[in-house]
């Protein structure tokens, strides 16, 4: 059956409104979950939701898994308001990762103060070009993003997998495929003793106010914005459909890319198979949940970033698969769409 | 270089097979006008219902694939209702299935980490089987693999030749005129959505019960999106799409024979294959423009509330 009917006009209440009511909508279904596990609802949400922020270091974690997040879904953002739906975040951060790692590798030794500098800046290097690649495809052969991007992300992992068991394998890691650990030199430096927050969430500032300024004062914001929704209009204007997508998918790579660097330099400490648990997939439901709005980001990131502090809990305290994690993630952006779709529509009213 | 083909093009059929299943039923999908671009979570969670159903019963595939098939149908339903009934946003529902449905998958799936099925003999069709060359490679593969293939006479039938799949086509060409000459746009919607479901499911099942009858994290790989892929490249026509299927089961196959073969090259080279080619594949197929219009569901993708 069709319960909905088009509105006159979009509703703003219903815009603002929606990332709460899918909130509450993920939380209910949680419980429902928690209880037909034969777990009692209340304590479990409490594990999840409220003991991760009871301790300092929880607050110090949450911070940790926010800034990768907000890093990445500030650059989707971009793209997604030009309608490029580029869902290749998780491979960019690889290959920002691996960029970046690299030059830790190779500079393991050294101590010119220029070592971090130069893997941040591989990094982006390493993320953005994994986003051009998709952004080629699509402007010169007319290959859709969403499916190149997507696949990509799979070709990140097998090339990280080859270069940890291959050539940059620790040859003291008893043959674990991962790299040597990065000498401190290469690591951002932590910024409180006894916490894993970093000196990398100065990038993830940074690009937050930029984006922010970006989006608010930038004519070239607003002809992106334009582009995604009248390639034609956005012509007369002066900026190409081939522009807005090289622009969106390099940017939102180059971001991610930071992620990955962030990731291997700081909590990480090294190239191994488990730099990400899924963070560039999780960006994209920060994004929207945010409303592509770069200070609503920043709020939905550390949501995100709770919902993985939950599932570690949840592991630890009552001994479920931190999969679970997964299943809020796909509850919350399928609720959060379908609160979307009463931003058009409404309720159908018998006749 | 028989003795190497000879397995290369009997694996590259088993490989295949689930490719073919969700690939038809994200196709008849998208030909009534909805892009479900949960394969994956719906294959994924497909193959832990199939493998729960075939280990607590002792049945093994005969009851894992009718479970796999139920538990692909009841996820793709979660998407009917938010993308039909509440017209919310296709592409973004299907990755929102997807990241549940693997996240599910993983969940329920930690439990059987390890556990093995008995899986499924090949039927040794009598003196067909024995035909040398040909016996191994067509004649020896599990009832699965012949499944497939039923499914695709069925599914090309029925979109050519019987009523059904002309509303189907006409749904998803225009569902305003579907609408207006008294077509129920909704149920056929909900019910091609079901079919890619319940398809995508069998695909599921048979990787975590037939094909490689272990349970392993993560079973369908990035399957489910490649079917997706094969959509496309096969411009919406099963035929294609079976063709499509066997090309992609070759080159996955290829990596486990590519020593015999003297092919010096890392496995992660070689286990990128499917995934490189996918990508090399859509590049050839979207540049032409026209033949992607030409075949492209008129509707597909965008919401229908009358």
């Amino acid at each position: 059956m069709h319960l909905l009917e088009p509105r006159a006009q979009p509703s703003r209440v219903m815009r603002w409104a929606a990332p709460p009511l899918a909130i509450v909508a993920m939380l209910i279904a949680g419980s429902l979950l928690f209880w037909a596990l034969g777990k009692n609802p209340l304590g479990s949400f409490k594990v999840f939701f409220i003991d991760p922020l009871t301790s300092a270091y929880g607050w110090g974690e949450l911070l940790v898994k926010a800034c990768p997040l907000i890093l990445i879904a500030e650059g989707l953002a971009i793209g997604f308001k030009a309608r490029i739906y580029n869902i290749g975040a998780e491979g960019q951060l690889i290959m920002g990762a691996l960029f970046g790692g690299g030059v830790a590798i190779y500079y393991n030794d050294s101590t010119s103060m220029w070592v971090l500098p130069a893997m941040v800046a591989a990094g982006a290097l390493g993320g953005a070009l994994w986003g051009w690649l998709p952004a080629v495809l699509k402007t010169n052969f007319n290959a859709e993003e969403t499916l190149t991007t997507l696949m990509l992300n799979y070709v990140a992992v097998f090339i990280l997998e080859y270069m940890v068991s291959g050539p940059w394998r620790d040859p003291d890691g008893m043959n674990f495929p991962q790299s040597v650990m990065f000498s401190d030199n290469a690591l951002f430096r932590v910024l409180a003793d006894g916490s894993r927050v970093n000196t990398s969430i100065f990038i993830a500032l940074f690009v937050v106010l930029a984006f922010w300024l970006f989006n608010a004062r930038s004519f070239l914001a607003y002809k992106l914005e334009i582009g995604g929704h009248a390639p034609a209009a956005s012509r007369y204007a002066g900026f190409s459909a081939r522009q807005t997508v090289w622009f969106s998918l390099i940017i939102s790579g180059l971001t991610a890319g930071l992620a990955g660097v962030g990731e291997v330099a700081g909590p990480v400490g090294q190239l191994n198979l488990n730099i990400s648990p899924g963070y560039g997939y999780a960006a994209i439901i920060v994004a929207y949940l945010g409303r592509l709005h770069a200070a609503g980001i920043v709020l939905a990131g550390f949501l995100m970033a709770l919902i993985y502090l939950g599932g570690e809990a949840a592991q630890v305290s009552l001994q479920m698969p931190a999969a679970i994690t997964g299943i809020f993630q796909g509850m919350l952006l399928l609720f959060l769409l379908g609160a979307d779709a009463f931003i058009d529509n409404r309720l159908r009213r018998p006749a | 270089m028989l003795e190497h083909l000879v397995p290369i093009l009997a694996g590259a059929l088993a490989a295949a097979t689930p490719l073919i299943f969700a690939g038809l039923g994200e196709l008849v999908t998208e030909r009534s006008g909805v892009m479900n671009l949960g394969v994956e979570g719906m294959m994924s969670v497909g193959a832990i219902a199939a493998f729960a159903a075939a280990s607590h019963s002792g049945h093994g595939a005969t009851l894992g694939l009718p479970a796999g098939a139920l538990a692909g149908m009841l996820t793709a339903l979660i998407f009917a209702f938010f993308t039909l009934s509440l017209a919310a946003n296709q592409a973004a529902c299907g990755l929102a299935l997807t990241i549940f449905g693997v996240g599910l998958s993983a969940f329920i799936g930690q439990h059987y980490v390890s556990y093995s099925l008995p899986g499924l003999a090949g039927l040794n069709l009598p003196l067909l089987a024995d035909i040398p060359v040909l016996g191994p490679i067509f004649f020896r593969q599990n009832a699965v693999v012949y499944l497939s293939l039923l499914a695709f006479a069925i599914v090309a039938w029925v979109l050519a030749k019987s009523k059904l799949g002309l509303m189907l086509k006409a749904v998803g060409e225009s569902p305003e005129s579907a609408h207006a000459i008294g077509y129920p746009v909704l149920a056929i919607r909900y019910g091609a959505v079901a079919f890619g479901g319940a398809m995508a499911g069998i695909a599921g099942a048979y990787l975590s019960t037939v094909y490689t009858p272990l349970w392993v994290q993560n079973m369908s790989a990035g399957r489910g999106w490649i079917s997706v892929a094969l959509v496309v490249f096969a411009t919406w026509k099963p035929t294609r799409l079976l063709l499509g299927a066997y090309l992609f089961g070759g080159i996955t196959i290829l990596q486990f024979h590519a020593q015999g073969l003297g092919i010096a090259v890392p496995v992660q080279v070689l286990a990128a294959l499917p995934y490189v080619a996918t990508v090399i594949v859509l590049v050839a197929i979207s540049r032409d423009k026209r033949l992607l219009q030409l075949n492209l569901p008129a509707s597909l993708g965008k919401s229908f509330l009358p």
